[in-house]
């Protein structure tokens, strides 16, 4: 068992159970801070498939900004303290029937990987991809780009609007 | 035991996956929904980032992983906003009970 191996069970183990925390635990905190341990793991497993600058994206979006509006949105609309903060699950037949259909999504998903055949080659070891990922976006993927900025000013402008107080 | 290849990833993502699944179908508090989009949305991030290693860093991947970075920011921006509306006009955020236009 070598290092890459040992790396990605443990960061596999990471995330598995943080988000077996998200979506179990009874209070919305405590699935909010879960989801904070399964952004982690992600960032690691994305620098164990050598995408370092996408791990470090992801730390700082995600768990800097994402999840920071959402543990406000949890303060907003709910007492902390109160038991109001818990999340409220639906009735039995609708957890079962729901249980149910994400095992069969699952066991689905997992034989659509194992025999499809993907055209797997693997290339050296590189350094970084930072300098192919700036390449790409400026060249091939330019207009994407210029349309994502301009699609996060819309969305910044209208979630400000939408949640002005009193129009 | 088998060395890491690419189908550990796609697993642990397909996990990821059904679980965010899970947590839609189940819970009824519009936060923890929107929680569980964001398991989701990473697992897809996970399957493009796997795909761009293993097909000799096609770095085509790990730009689309970026760009759903950033729309998962703008989307949870949105909705928060319209939760808090709702939690204005309604005083809770339990999405079952949010059905005036069906009538």
């Amino acid at each position: 068992m070598n290092i890459i191996e040992i790396v990605f069970y443990v960061f596999a183990l990471i995330i598995i159970v943080s988000a077996m925390g998200v979506v179990f635990s009874h209070k919305l905190m405590y699935s909010a801070f879960s989801l904070l341990f399964t952004f982690f793991g992600v960032a690691g497993i994305y620098v164990l498939l050598n995408a370092d600058f996408l791990a470090v994206v992801q730390i700082m979006i995600y768990v800097g900004g994402i999840l920071v509006l959402i543990i406000f949105g949890i303060m907003l609309t709910t007492k902390v303290t109160d038991v109001e903060s818990i999340s409220g699950s639906t009735g039995k037949l609708i957890y079962l029937s729901s249980a149910i259909v994400s095992a069969i999504l699952f066991l689905v998903l997992v034989y659509m990987f194992n025999t499809s055949n993907w055209n797997v080659y693997t290339t050296p070891y590189r350094e970084t991809t930072l300098d192919m990922l700036g390449n790409a976006l400026l060249t091939k993927y330019v207009l994407t780009f210029f349309m994502a900025a301009i699609l996060l000013l819309v969305a910044f402008i209208g979630a400000a609007f939408i949640a002005k107080k009193g129009k | 035991m088998i060395p890491v290849g690419l189908n550990h990833f796609l697993i642990l993502s397909a996990i990821l996956f059904s679980l965010g699944i899970f947590g839609i179908a189940t819970r009824k508090n519009a936060i923890m929904i929107l929680m569980s989009i964001e398991l989701i949305l990473n697992s897809a991030n996970i399957n493009f980032v796997a795909f761009s290693k293993f097909n000799g860093f096609n770095i085509d991947g790990q730009i689309a992983a970026l760009f759903v970075i950033i729309l998962a920011a703008a989307e949870v921006a949105i909705a928060l906003a319209i939760v808090l509306n709702i939690y204005q006009n309604y005083k809770h955020i339990d999405v079952d009970e949010i059905d005036n236009l069906k009538e």
